[in-house]
């Protein structure tokens, strides 16, 4: 693992970008940062700019208008980047699979490393989710 | 001093129901117009329901708003029990009615938690959020779910609140009961909450009938309406509770409506606990004719309505859906209009579509320096505003 993945597992700076979702996942992401789960004990916090950020946190079904901005924004943030996928909908469009107005899926946009399933995910659920990750990075060699 | 700036606003918020984009005017320090575009969150929703049938349609409704998801299909099984002429059972009613009003907590409360993280106060977010997560709870122990708690099916809802559901949930409405106290006291006597909300984003009761606003945003400019007792569904008009109004209109009033209704859902839930009846909790149906139906619901944010047509297949072929944001979002044309930058972040977030504006806000002059102000920064303004007013007030 070379020095840039390594410092990038540390303490993870997450870009929140909700594109079209039903805002349940995107209550459960603040969640994390209040009392209870409070993943700021491990240096998760939310950046205001994707320029800032380890990590692009995607929730909701991309449609026409937020599939090309999701795009944007992925091209903008600095490589390496994890990409999350929370929720159901962001992971395989839920079911507005046969909404005309919902193009493709998150994963034919933009690179996704992680899923996070559920409607929505519980916090402890995206927590063992990023724990994941790190140990997926960890141990890979090349990634 | 008359240059005028464009603040472009969004459209990605990691708070709200739909992904807005606001364009501010900017002239000097003062917001002259505000032009709002909506449609980031557009996802087929009245389609989609046309091809499902009637039971899976409650499921997608549902999911049209996370926080408000009891409201979107306790409108629309209303809608199908007036289209068909269900009785529903009274158990159901009352489960249906306890649902509703333990959403209208946890809206209420995450709602003062943004409010209090955009004025700088982010104790006030942390404590409002801390006493959601007992209400949650409560949720997950009677619905199976934390968020998104599918009870509602025509004819009836889909899990029982047991015996040992009662007396956990009268314990966190207790703690609440003592929570709220401290809310009520935490903004009533709070001399920088008082500045930083009083007199903002003024909405005067003509301006709000004019704008056809619902929900806490109308009865905090003195506009008596509340969809629970004018339109009474679930087991409302068999419990006793007062509707809040007041009469400012200011950012101040709506905070005290939500506060006090809060107090308001608290005794709802004791009541429908010790009302409720033994027996069914769902009417089986058989078919749904051909028909058309309207149901009404007081959702956190006001009224929420929905229309269903039926030609006595298994689908409806029509669904329409006004949800209470569509009216209260118009409205921030007049109440931002007029304030200040730094009122602008409270001032859009108090209808409660909540804004917060994490991510991109450019500041572009209108001609040639650029200059790019993030969403933070604008919080950053509204929370220096704050601490500039403790200094001045020796606090």
């Amino acid at each position: 693992m070379n020095l840039k993945l390594k410092a990038l597992t540390k303490s993870i700076w997450v870009f929140h970008a909700a594109c079209s979702p039903c805002n349940n996942c995107d209550i459960e992401v603040l969640d994390l940062l209040t009392p209870r789960y409070d993943v700021e004990r491990f240096g998760i916090i939310l950046a205001g700019s994707v320029r800032h950020a380890d990590a692009l946190l995607v929730t909701g079904v991309p449609n026409y208008k937020t599939a090309q901005r999701i795009k944007k924004l992925y091209e903008q943030a600095p490589k390496p980047c994890f990409v999350i996928a929370v929720g159901s909908c962001a992971c395989g469009r839920n079911m507005f699979r046969e909404s005309y107005n919902s193009p493709c899926n998150l994963d034919e946009i933009i690179p996704v490393d992680i899923y996070i399933s559920g409607c929505p995910p519980k916090p402890e659920a995206m927590i063992a989710g990023i724990v994941k990750l790190i140990k997926k990075v960890g141990s890979s060699k090349g990634y | 001093m008359s240059h005028k700036v464009i603040i472009p606003i969004g459209p990605y918020h990691p708070l709200q129901e739909e992904p807005e984009f606001f364009r501010l005017y900017i002239e000097g320090e003062r917001v002259i117009d505000i032009d709002i575009v909506i449609g980031y969150n557009h996802r087929g929703i009245e389609e989609l329901s046309e091809h499902k049938h009637f039971d899976q349609v409650a499921y997608l409704v549902e999911r049209i708003c996370g926080i408000c998801s009891t409201s979107h299909p306790f409108a629309y099984v209303n809608a199908i029990e007036d289209l068909a002429h269900i009785q529903v059972p009274e158990r159901a009613l009352y489960i249906r009615t306890i649902i509703a009003e333990m959403e209208r907590i946890h809206s209420h409360l995450l709602w003062l938690g943004l409010a209090g993280h955009f004025i700088g106060y982010n104790t006030v977010w942390m404590w409002a959020w801390r006493y959601r997560e007992p209400i949650l709870d409560c949720f997950e122990m009677i619905t199976g779910n934390r968020n998104h708690y599918a009870m509602m099916k025509p004819g009836g809802v889909r899990r029982d609140i047991l015996e040992e559901h009662i007396s956990p949930l009268k314990k966190t409405l207790d703690e609440l009961n003592k929570a709220t106290d401290m809310f009520y006291g935490a903004v009533v006597d709070d001399p920088v909450i008082k500045a930083r909300l009083k007199g903002i984003g003024i909405l005067t009761k003509e301006q709000a009938r004019n704008w056809c606003v619902v929900g806490p945003t109308a009865r905090a400019s003195g506009i008596d309406i509340d969809v629970r007792r004018d339109d009474p569904y679930g087991a409302y008009d068999r419990v006793d509770f007062n509707v809040i109004v007041e009469k400012e209109g200011d950012i101040f009033a709506k905070t005290l409506v939500r506060i006090k209704e809060l107090y308001e859902s608290i005794r709802i839930i004791r009541q429908c606990l010790d009302k409720m009846p033994k027996g069914e909790i769902e009417t089986k149906i058989k078919e749904i004719p051909a028909g058309e139906g309207i149901g009404r619901v007081e959702a956190p944010r006001g009224e929420c309505f929905h229309y269903v047509r039926s030609d006595g297949t298994n689908r409806p072929i029509r669904h329409k859906i006004r949800a209470p944001s569509y009216m209260n979002v118009a409205s921030n044309k007049i109440a931002a209009v007029g304030g200040t930058i730094s009122d602008a972040a409270i001032t859009l977030a108090a209808v409660d579509p909540c804004y917060c504006c994490t991510e991109r806000c450019s500041v572009i002059r209108k001609k040639d320096n650029q200059k790019l102000l993030t969403g933070w920064d604008l919080i950053k303004l509204s929370q220096e505003k704050t601490e500039k007013l403790k200094k001045e007030m020796g606090l």
